[in-house]
């Protein structure tokens, strides 16, 4: 959790040099729900993701070089300089990939688990995405083959009450939550804090029923996104929140309630918080340095993939 | 000689059949397959023979079960998907042309898309503006996807081979008025490779390109040319991506004329495309300016008392190949719609001489 937040810290300070070229959207105050639903994942499991995704990638534990690449265009990058922020993909922790349409990467991810079925294969599939994808036809469909087939599909909503600049209630019914209209379809479904990442890892007991042959489900995490809908800024001035609503989410930031737990337990001093941060740095260090140091790709790479 | 004679919807029956023989990651779905009916009998029996997994019915969801389609190539399988008309597909657009489309080349050639999707494209008996549209240009516009448009059942056989064993998303074109014609079809494995386009028929006069339905219409069309004394070169195009287009290019210089046979509407239409790259690449050798014979810009009309002057015939090809000879276009021989009635019943069902052999 911490790394994600150091990382993306990174990428907010560099990203005003200009280098880094391709919409990027930060997950800097909901890391919890990444950290709390990957730790529960097997190298087997796949998770996919929309645009909002560096936190599902590190939380999944996707290469940080070939993050940072990424991001600046590089030939080393995740997706070879051809993907950018909104295309992250890492196959060697069957990190299957993310796309900026939104809704689009739900059938996808529940396909990736379906096919896992049809091989006789155990693997949980994570699908990751926001408020505004339950908005979408596709979502409902997908949810619906999921539970027609009893997919070990895990449908994770990070809540962030907006989608872009529009607030949650101009957009859905104030009557219902978005784990109350997911039961509909007949899954399993609940509401939980997004902001605790020990409560969010409680899905562990979800995800191990799904390894048991228990069929899909939707968590929602109620969380808050504290910079722009996308880019490295604040957005307040834009006037569509308020600083009230900021602060008060701002003040249940994920990282320093878990290190109040860890404390409080004795699990971690102040020294021990340090190395940590130390370690961090120095891997992400490492990871600019790459990025920066990766080629850009040869122009005969412009028509390469186009058919495999 | 081949010898064995298979209707076109029977080439696609075995072809799906075969694959799905052959290869334990490939299986079929689609609204309707293992129903009695069988999309027209093109799918009928397989699930008994390969199982409920393997071959199976879905929701009435195109767009998530393409996107589910294309979430299982991603683990390795190779995916069949049938609709029964295009215009389902068309709820679909985002998963085909947004992520099937690009998912190879947007993460660098790591993931391959190995799906295979069947669209029937429909015409007659008042299949109106909704069950009849050919809408091929869209889907070659989209790079990333190939486009597969047969017109005999040897290629209907061979072409879907080769797309379900393609490792890209495949866009399969089935015009209706195709499933009952027949041909020779060798039995067993076979493919046609992707991006050649076959000469039909040899001749000097005026090149005609087509696909699909189209090309039966074409070749209608050269008998009477024939009889006029005219001998027309027709290349059936058969797949539109990918594609070579260097024996349209040599038929032209031969010709001088070209004539474009196209089953969808005009503007931004693929006779379009093939008219501009043979006045990039020949226009020296071009006597005369090619012509498209296309649908008009008009949604198809249900009944047939419009739809008799919505579809352009063996006659309008004729005329169209008359206007680039710089023969009399204003007797009444070269006016293609003098002579049909609007009640006309002949028009809405498949042209009885299209049975084949083909």
């Amino acid at each position: 959790m911490l790394k994600i937040r150091r990382v993306e810290e990174r990428v907010q300070a560099l990203y005003p040099e200009g280098d880094m070229r391709c919409p990027t959207h930060f997950s800097i105050g909901q890391e919890a729900v990444a950290a709390g639903i990957c730790r529960n994942l097997r190298r087997e499991d796949y998770v996919i993701s929309a645009h909002r995704s560096h936190a599902h990638y590190i939380g999944k534990g996707g290469n940080l070089r070939a993050m940072f690449a990424e991001l600046y265009g590089k030939v080393d990058g995740c997706a070879s300089g051809k993907g950018g922020s909104m295309h992250l993909i890492d196959l060697s922790v069957n990190f299957l990939g993310c796309v900026p349409i939104v809704g689009s990467t739900i059938p996808i991810g529940v396909g990736a688990a379906f096919g896992a079925m049809l091989q006789d294969r155990a693997a949980v599939t994570v699908i990751f995405f926001g408020d505004a994808a339950t908005e979408t036809g596709v979502f409902h469909e997908s949810v619906n083959f999921a539970a027609v087939h009893h997919l070990p599909v895990l449908f994770v909503c990070e809540n962030n009450l907006y989608s872009v600049n529009t607030p949650l209630d101009v957009r859905q019914p104030g009557n219902r939550t978005i784990a109350e209209l997911a039961r509909g379809h007949g899954i399993r479904t609940s509401q939980h804090d997004g902001q605790l990442v020990e409560t969010v890892a409680a899905a562990a007991d979800v995800i191990a029923s799904m390894r048991d042959n228990g069929g899909p489900a939707l968590l929602e995490f109620m969380t808050y996104r504290w910079l722009e809908h996308c880019g490295p800024l604040g957005d307040l001035h834009l006037g569509y929140r308020s600083q009230e609503e900021f602060d008060a989410w701002s003040a249940r930031c994920p990282i320093r309630l878990y290190r109040k737990v860890l404390e409080d337990d004795g699990m971690i001093d102040e020294a021990a918080h340090v190395a940590m941060d130390a370690e961090i740095a120095a891997e992400i260090d490492d990871a600019v340095a790459f990025a920066r140091k990766s080629p850009f790709p040869e122009r005969t790479e412009l028509s390469r993939h186009m058919f495999a | 000689m081949i010898n064995r004679q298979l209707k076109f919807s029977e080439a696609i029956h075995e072809a799906i059949d075969i694959c799905l023989e052959r290869d334990r990651s490939t299986y079929l779905m689609g609204l309707g397959v293992p129903d009695a009916i069988g999309v027209f009998g093109t799918t009928k029996g397989l699930q008994e023979k390969h199982g409920k997994k393997r071959v199976f019915d879905m929701p009435v969801a195109e767009n998530a079960m393409s996107g589910v389609a294309l979430g299982s190539c991603l683990v390795g399988m190779r995916p069949i998907m049938t609709h029964m008309r295009l215009e389902f597909a068309m709820t679909a657009m985002d998963q085909i042309c947004n992520q099937a489309a690009k998912w190879h080349y947007m993460f660098g050639g790591q993931s391959k898309v190995p799906l295979t999707i069947r669209m029937l494209v429909g015409r007659g008996w008042g299949q109106g503006p909704q069950h009849s549209q050919s809408l091929h240009a869209w889907f070659a516009h989209i790079p990333g996807l190939k486009v597969v448009m047969p017109s005999t059942p040897y290629d209907a056989k061979g072409l879907l081979i080769a797309s379900i064993e393609d490792d890209n998303p495949v866009i399969f074109f089935e015009h209706r008025w195709l499933h009952n014609i027949h041909g020779p079809v060798p039995e067993g494995h076979y493919t046609v490779p992707l991006g050649q386009p076959r000469l039909v028929t040899e001749g000097g006069d005026v090149t005609i390109v087509a696909a699909s339905y189209a090309t039966l219409e074409s070749i209608k069309a050269a008998r009477e040319l024939e009889r006029e004394g005219i001998k027309a070169e027709i290349i059936d195009l058969r797949t539109l991506v990918p594609r070579d287009d260097a024996a349209i290019l040599a038929s032209v210089h031969k010709t001088g004329r070209l004539v474009v046979v196209d089953q969808g509407t005009l503007t931004g239409g693929f006779a379009g495309e093939i008219v501009a790259r043979v006045t990039e690449q020949a226009f020296g050798a071009l006597k005369a300016a090619p012509i498209r014979v296309a649908l008009p810009d008009i949604p198809t009309p249900t009944t047939r008392a419009l739809s008799n002057y919505y579809y352009p015939t063996p006659r309008h090809i004729v005329a169209a190949v008359h206007r680039t000879l710089g023969m009399t276009s204003d007797d009444a021989r070269d006016d293609p719609w003098a002579g049909i009635e609007p009640g006309d019943k002949t028009l809405d069902v498949p042209d009885k001489s299209f049975t084949g052999p083909f």
